[in-house]
């Protein structure tokens, strides 16, 4: 069991700190865990990229060249990581901002109305945790649970009243995917 | 039950300084390294240190020539260029004989270069850097629990050697985050004293503290003091870490993040059918030239595979001797090789030793 995970959007939609609940999650349920930011002169709007691997096994390489499995937070990032995807390779799309089709047909294409969902919950910052619940569903990587769990012990007290829109973006992430597998 | 953390190299490495008593901090922001002296920043003064952003890095490694001297466990952290600035003050702690922990966290060069992982400062750290005759000892860790562990052992040999200590980084590792165990506080009051400190003479003889050394005699007898106790470090504290060694046909000479990429390279170089196998130097000096050499008498190659443009392969050569043929393979700038390229490459060598 073994996910090397790549998220990918602008600068500003939580790219990083995704990555990083990811890793705290794989962490929090004693699996081997490596988290890769991109780094450099970037500004606000610019590209934001991380790697995260998720593993049963020691790690050895942290390079993610050729992931198993992507998130795309935007249009320009669908590009680039269907292009990185290794065969067999899953990518999940936020198609609220993207109106991407597959090119590939050696790879699992997931649409996720990702924005338009978090906006109906009430905060269209939690775009990311619908994603997410979107991976993890797909995956089986991690339990949901483990995702919030990390959430509470990170955010600050004064961000706890966070905590229900996350966890429900969450599960609107996990429902979306069972929509589409019926 | 030891306390357990998810950090990225760079924060694992200040807090790693912080549980080995080190209350001082002195130094200048570069990317890819400001992560320690933000959390120095931030954690220092609640253990009472002092963290301090010095105006150069020049000034940074003279205000740790002066912590070092009071007797303080002391850290500095930069970036190639940086490091540059700080050479000379390296060689004066290394001439008065201080003990300091000096990481850098290498970036793209020469000169300004860019931001992105290297490690092509490898020549600059191993021959010691600034003027003189004089080594430093020089720690590369290639995981984030190394970065802490190292760091936290980098204070020890410094102090237990008066000599200034080199970790050698790279903003790769710097920037990824891992799971870390973290070792004991260690409170400053709780380290052994140190005799020769300048802290107030009181009644005994006053301590000098100083690399300046004006007759010939004199300075002559430093530098023998100096290499004697160099011999010893490489005697005793060469550190090296091998795997699938044994039955090696052919072996990949690799350190930090590139030992990593490396590791995942022999395993596919083995599900080939090749009989690959690693030398991962820890400490680069004193360099493992005994593993080096042991190994290369029953190989039939060895690739040297660094971010750089060949500088350990250097060391790899010398320690060899030319039992096997070694060949370099190195890309620069922040980009990596993959596991695939080292493969390619290893295979390269096979037909270059097999005709």
């Amino acid at each position: 069991m073994k996910q090397e995970i790549t998220l990918a959007g602008f600068g500003g939609q939580g790219i990083l700190f995704t990555g990083q609940l990811l890793g705290r999650a794989g962490m929090l349920e004693e699996k081997n865990v490596c988290y890769v930011p991109s780094y450099g002169p970037e500004m606000r709007g610019g590209m934001s990229s991380c790697s995260v691997i998720i593993s049963g096994s020691n790690i050895t390489c942290p390079l993610v060249t050729e992931p198993s499995s992507a998130i795309a937070f935007n249009h320009a990032s669908a590009e680039q990581l269907e292009q990185a995807l290794k065969p067999g390779g899953i990518l999940i799309i936020n198609s609220s901002l993207t109106d991407k089709e597959p090119q590939r047909k050696d790879i699992k294409f997931y649409k996720i109305t990702a924005s338009d969902r978090a906006v109906k919950l009430g905060n269209d910052r939690v775009a990311n945790m619908v994603l997410l619940g979107a991976l993890v569903k797909i995956t089986g990587i991690l339990k949901p649970d483990s995702l919030i769990k990390v959430l509470e012990s990170i955010l600050p007290e004064r961000k706890h009243h966070l905590l229900p829109v996350n966890k429900m973006a969450l599960e609107e992430g996990i429902s979306a995917v069972e929509a589409l597998e019926i | 039950m030891p306390e357990k953390a998810f950090m990225k190299g760079n924060e694992a490495l200040a807090e790693a300084a912080i549980r080995a008593g080190c209350r001082y901090f002195f130094g200048y922001p570069i990317t890819p390294q400001s992560e320690i002296p933000h959390y120095m920043a931030k954690h220092l003064p609640r253990y009472g240190g002092v963290y301090l952003q010095s105006e150069s890095e020049v000034a940074a490694i003279n205000m740790v020539h002066g912590a070092s001297g009071a007797g303080a466990r002391v850290l500095t952290s930069s970036s190639g260029p940086g490091i540059s600035l700080k050479s000379e003050g390296i060689s004066f702690l290394a001439g008065a004989e201080l003990p300091a922990v000096i990481a850098n966290i290498m970036r793209g060069g020469p000169g300004l270069g860019n931001t992105q992982p290297s490690q092509a400062d490898y020549h600059q750290a191993t021959r010691g850097g600034g003027h003189g005759d004089y080594k430093t000892i020089v720690l590369a860790p290639y995981s984030v629990q190394e970065v802490v562990d190292l760091t936290y052992k980098a204070f020890h040999l410094a102090d237990n050697y008066r000599t200034p200590v080199i970790i050698l980084g790279d903003g790769f590792l710097g920037q990824m985050m891992e799971p870390v165990e973290l070792p004991q506080m260690i409170e400053p009051e709780d380290l052994p004293s140190k005799p020769w400190a300048t802290v107030g003479k009181g009644r005994r003889t006053r301590n000098i503290v100083t690399s300046l050394c004006l007759p010939p005699e004199e300075n002559d007898a430093l530098n023998r003091k100096l290499q004697k106790k160099y011999n010893l470090i490489s005697e005793k504290e060469t550190l090296v870490e091998t795997y699938l060694l044994e039955d090696a046909d052919y072996i990949i000479a690799a350190f930090g993040i590139t030992a990593r990429i490396a590791l995942a390279a022999v395993d596919l170089a083995r599900k080939e059918g090749i009989k690959a196998g690693l030398v991962r130097p820890i400490t680069l000096w004193p360099f493992p030239e005994k593993e080096l050499a042991k190994s290369a008498e029953n190989a039939k190659g060895i690739l040297t595979v660094e971010l750089n443009m060949g500088q350990m392969v250097d060391d790899v050569r010398l320690a060899v001797s030319g039992k096997a043929p070694v060949k370099f393979y190195g890309v620069t700038g922040g980009l990596f090789p993959t596991p695939k390229d080292i493969l390619t490459e290893i295979k390269k060598l096979e037909v270059a030793v097999n005709g």
